[in-house]
């Protein structure tokens, strides 16, 4: 089975060799047809924008909810607040991402008018981020029971609210522990930005599944495809490892806490 | 705010258009499970074995499966198929055929972090008694792994049902298209929507309260 690598330089209107390939990309050089290696880099670009945002959502997010459910019990609002973070991680997790993609985006826009003026990659992301968010909030929790009880009672004792004790105390260890889950939960949300498909936004598997019905050279597209999502998770996650060296502290071994697969 | 009419669903809506969906998504998710247990296993012990011809192999089909987002494996699989057997195939076969080796490599690493969490000693006693690799897998370690594996094999089993939705991709008649069907020709996509979603919430919440209560019995103690 020959592989035509050559599909790339066709013109996506009408299938014509473009001349100049490479310069051609992104409408540089004389010949500024659209050719399909044209229309791969700039899916590509679409899907790290929609994982970059929802990222951003999901980590502000998720390490706010996995906080607020080790708050200690010290009256009725702290309670109020460890019961909300654990429907929103409940609520989050047991919904498919699918699903909640056509939530935000069908759905809630109704309920909320001001959301229809958003694009649509928006709404996609905010359904990435609040998705991830719920599983983020999980690792970031374990991260913080890590920590031995010694360090909650010391900052107590010296006197810090709870507040000052997570600002100055807790979070900074726990979230040096945390990078290492952190980097497979964004690595999975590169991967799940592949269902932004389902609202038609421009990103790699719509990419994938439109040029293959037009230009019938399905492996080779998907073969691109493939190596993009793969080089994207391989970029971040050589972009943690460096965060973690980064970050160390030089002593502290981390207790890891390998959860499984997926 | 919007009003939303729910009296739409009731239970020829159900019989209609969502059952068909229902029984293929957890006829989907059956088939991975127990495929995906008996492929992983395999894929497991493979890598186990300490012979590399074998390892390597397993290595690569694990880390390929789980760095390419599954709606890409569908598509593959949905192209692969057809191009290999020389026939068009169904939507509902290729997603079958899909998620079981899309599972095995998932069950396969739970497998083998299941095995590498019993003692060595057992593995030891067994070969002092004169038991064949085999004799040894077959009724010192495996039983002892899986039975530590229940409540991760339930777990993987939540996520699982839930990928089936993903299924969209290639057309499949599955319980989250059964929904958007029945929101169509009612009119009310915006409830369907919600209703799918709050039974997606239903099985998996329900399943995973389970699990919690099964972890605690089966758990071994040492």
């Amino acid at each position: 089975m020959a592989l035509d690598l050559g599909v790339f330089c066709k013109n996506t209107l009408d299938g014509e060799v473009v001349d100049h390939c490479f310069s051609a990309l992104f409408g540089l050089g004389q010949n500024a047809d659209p050719s399909y290696l044209d229309w791969l880099l700039k899916a590509w670009g679409w899907t790290l924008a929609v994982a970059g945002l929802g990222l951003l959502i999901a980590l502000v997010l998720g390490a706010a909810m996995g906080t607020l459910r080790t708050l200690p019990d010290t009256g009725r609002s702290s309670r109020v607040l460890v019961r909300l973070s654990t429907a929103w991680v409940e609520l989050f997790r047991n919904i498919p991402i699918l699903v909640q993609v056509f939530l935000w985006y069908h759905v809630i826009p109704a309920f909320i008018p001001p959301l229809k003026a958003f694009p649509s990659y928006w709404l996609v992301s905010i359904a990435l981020g609040f998705f991830t968010s719920a599983r983020i909030a999980e690792q970031v929790r374990a991260g913080i029971q890590a920590l031995p009880s010694g360090q909650r009672a010391a900052a107590t004792a010296l006197g810090l609210t709870t507040a000052q004790s997570y600002r100055y105390v807790i979070l900074p260890m726990a979230l040096r522990i945390v990078i290492p889950p952190l980097t497979s939960e964004s690595m999975n949300l590169i991967k799940n930005s592949s269902v932004a498909f389902a609202v038609s936004v421009p990103e790699l598997t719509l990419f994938a599944m439109q040029a293959q019905e037009e230009t019938s050279h399905g492996v080779e597209i998907y073969l691109a495809v493939t190596l993009l999502y793969a080089l994207s998770a391989f970029a971040v996650n050589r972009a943690m490892a460096f965060i973690e060296k980064r970050s160390r502290i030089p002593g502290f071994i981390a207790p890891t806490n390998d959860a499984g697969a997926h | 705010m919007l009003s939303l009419d729910l009296s739409f669903y009731n239970w020829e809506l159900f019989t209609n258009y969502i059952l068909k969906g229902l029984l293929f998504s957890v006829q989907l998710t059956v088939f991975a499970t127990v495929g995906g247990i008996i492929f992983g296993t395999f894929l497991a012990l493979m890598r186990l074995s300490g012979k590399p011809s074998l390892a390597y192999p397993a290595i690569f089909y694990v880390n390929i499966m789980r760095s390419i987002p599954l709606v890409m494996v569908i598509l593959w699989f949905f192209l692969l198929i057809p191009m290999l057997i020389g026939k068009p195939i169904g939507a509902d076969l290729s997603a079958t055929i899909t998620f079981i080796a899309f599972e095995a490599a998932f069950f396969s690493e739970i497998v083998r972090a299941g095995i590498q969490s019993v003692p060595r000693g057992q593995g030891f006693a067994a070969e002092a008694l004169g038991m064949t690799y085999g004799q040894n897998m077959r009724f010192i370690v495996l039983p002892q792994a899986f039975r530590n594996m229940i409540p991760v094999f339930m777990t993987q089993t939540i996520i699982l049902f839930q990928d089936t939705s993903l299924v969209y991709a290639i057309g499949a008649y599955d319980l989250l298209k059964g929904f958007e069907i029945a929101g169509k020709n009612y009119g009310r996509p915006i409830e369907t929507y919600i209703l799918a979603a709050a039974t997606y919430f239903v099985i998996c919440f329900s399943l995973s309260k389970i699990v919690r209560r099964i972890q605690a019995k089966v758990a071994i103690i040492r």
